[in-house]
């Protein structure tokens, strides 16, 4: 018998943490040599997503072994579970969903506190900048890891003047899971 | 508050990197020149005070006429803090100057803001003018 999944916040308490200060500035070390190396903006937010999605299609695995989540039965339970589950996980923040669209395919993930950005002020310079771009490659590659195909966009970003981080998750298709090979060879 | 002032950062290479004149006073063209002015010479009086004491606000290092100069240098990369002052109110200046202080470092932490580059934050400029209302 599978053991029962654990919630966010029990799993957050028994992880080895580092300093939250140590962690913002090494994110913003990281953005601030993309934007040196790469000089466009649009490009640093393609490279930030890229990242995340890296770091994402891993991080599913230690997420469905540390939680003991079984499979969600529908999108709506899926996003439940990245904002409940994931995020607390490993962000220690909780993310609200909302605004779900009739067809249950696309929502909002809603941050209200988000330590990547603390310190952090856009110059004129960078005002096209996702900072948090991160943050949308993971959950795509997370997704994509458990065979969702997503488009994730930011709807509102505290760093260009909104009162909170908006996610939105669109699910474009559910990937059917393929093997590799035939049952006869 | 003070009739004038004149408050600027200085990096480490002698560079400006903020300035806003926070006096009450009416703004005069020919007035913010001499500040600068001044200010810039005081910044050799700062340097030979500066390794003689451990304490990081020295006041009234330098006067012209009616006005003058007290520094806050910062320990770890050797930013001045400079105002121009014509009040004598020294528990203000500094709180003003450790109050900017703490701004500054804020502003440091921002991995968007390159050290020692101009700071072009309106969010900072704000803040710095109500601490010197609130100080000055």
């Amino acid at each position: 018998m599978a053991p029962p999944p654990r919630s966010g916040d029990a799993i957050f308490a028994n992880v080895d943490r580092v300093n939250a200060e140590l962690f913002t500035l090494t994110y913003g070390a990281i953005v601030r040599q993309l934007l040196t190396d790469l000089e466009e903006v649009d490009e640093v937010n393609k490279q930030l997503d890229q990242m995340g999605y890296n770091i994402g299609i891993r991080l599913i695995d230690e997420f469905l072994a540390k939680s003991n989540i079984s499979t969600c039965v529908d999108f709506k339970e899926t996003a439940e579970v990245i904002a409940k589950v994931g995020f607390k996980m490993f962000l220690g923040v909780t993310a609200s969903v909302s605004n779900w669209d009739p067809e249950g395919t696309t929502c909002s993930i809603i941050l209200e506190d988000n330590p990547l950005v603390d310190f952090v002020e856009l110059p004129d310079t960078c005002q096209g900048l996702y900072y948090c771009n991160i943050l949308s490659g993971v959950v795509r590659g997370a997704l994509e890891m458990v065979s969702m195909k997503t488009e994730i966009t930011w709807v509102r970003d505290m760093l260009r003047g909104d009162d909170a981080f908006e996610l939105r998750l669109k699910l474009l298709k559910q990937v059917p899971e393929e093997y590799p090979y035939k049952d006869d060879e | 508050m003070t009739s004038t002032a004149c408050f600027m950062i200085v990096s480490r290479n002698d560079i400006p990197i903020y300035e806003a004149e926070v006096g009450a006073a009416p703004k005069k063209e020919e007035a913010v020149h001499q500040h600068q002015f001044i200010l810039h010479a005081a910044l050799d009086i700062v340097q030979d005070i500066a390794w003689t004491t451990s304490a990081m606000f020295l006041k009234s290092i330098d006067r012209f006429n009616d006005l003058v100069v007290s520094v806050y240098v910062t320990a770890a990369i050797h930013t001045r803090l400079m105002l121009l002052h014509d009040s004598r109110n020294d528990d203000g200046i500094k709180s003003f100057f450790q109050e900017v202080h703490e701004l500054y470092i804020k502003s440091l932490l921002n991995p968007l803001y390159l050290p020692g580059s101009r700071i072009k934050s309106s969010h900072f400029d704000t803040k710095v003018r109500a601490l010197a209302r609130k100080y000055l």
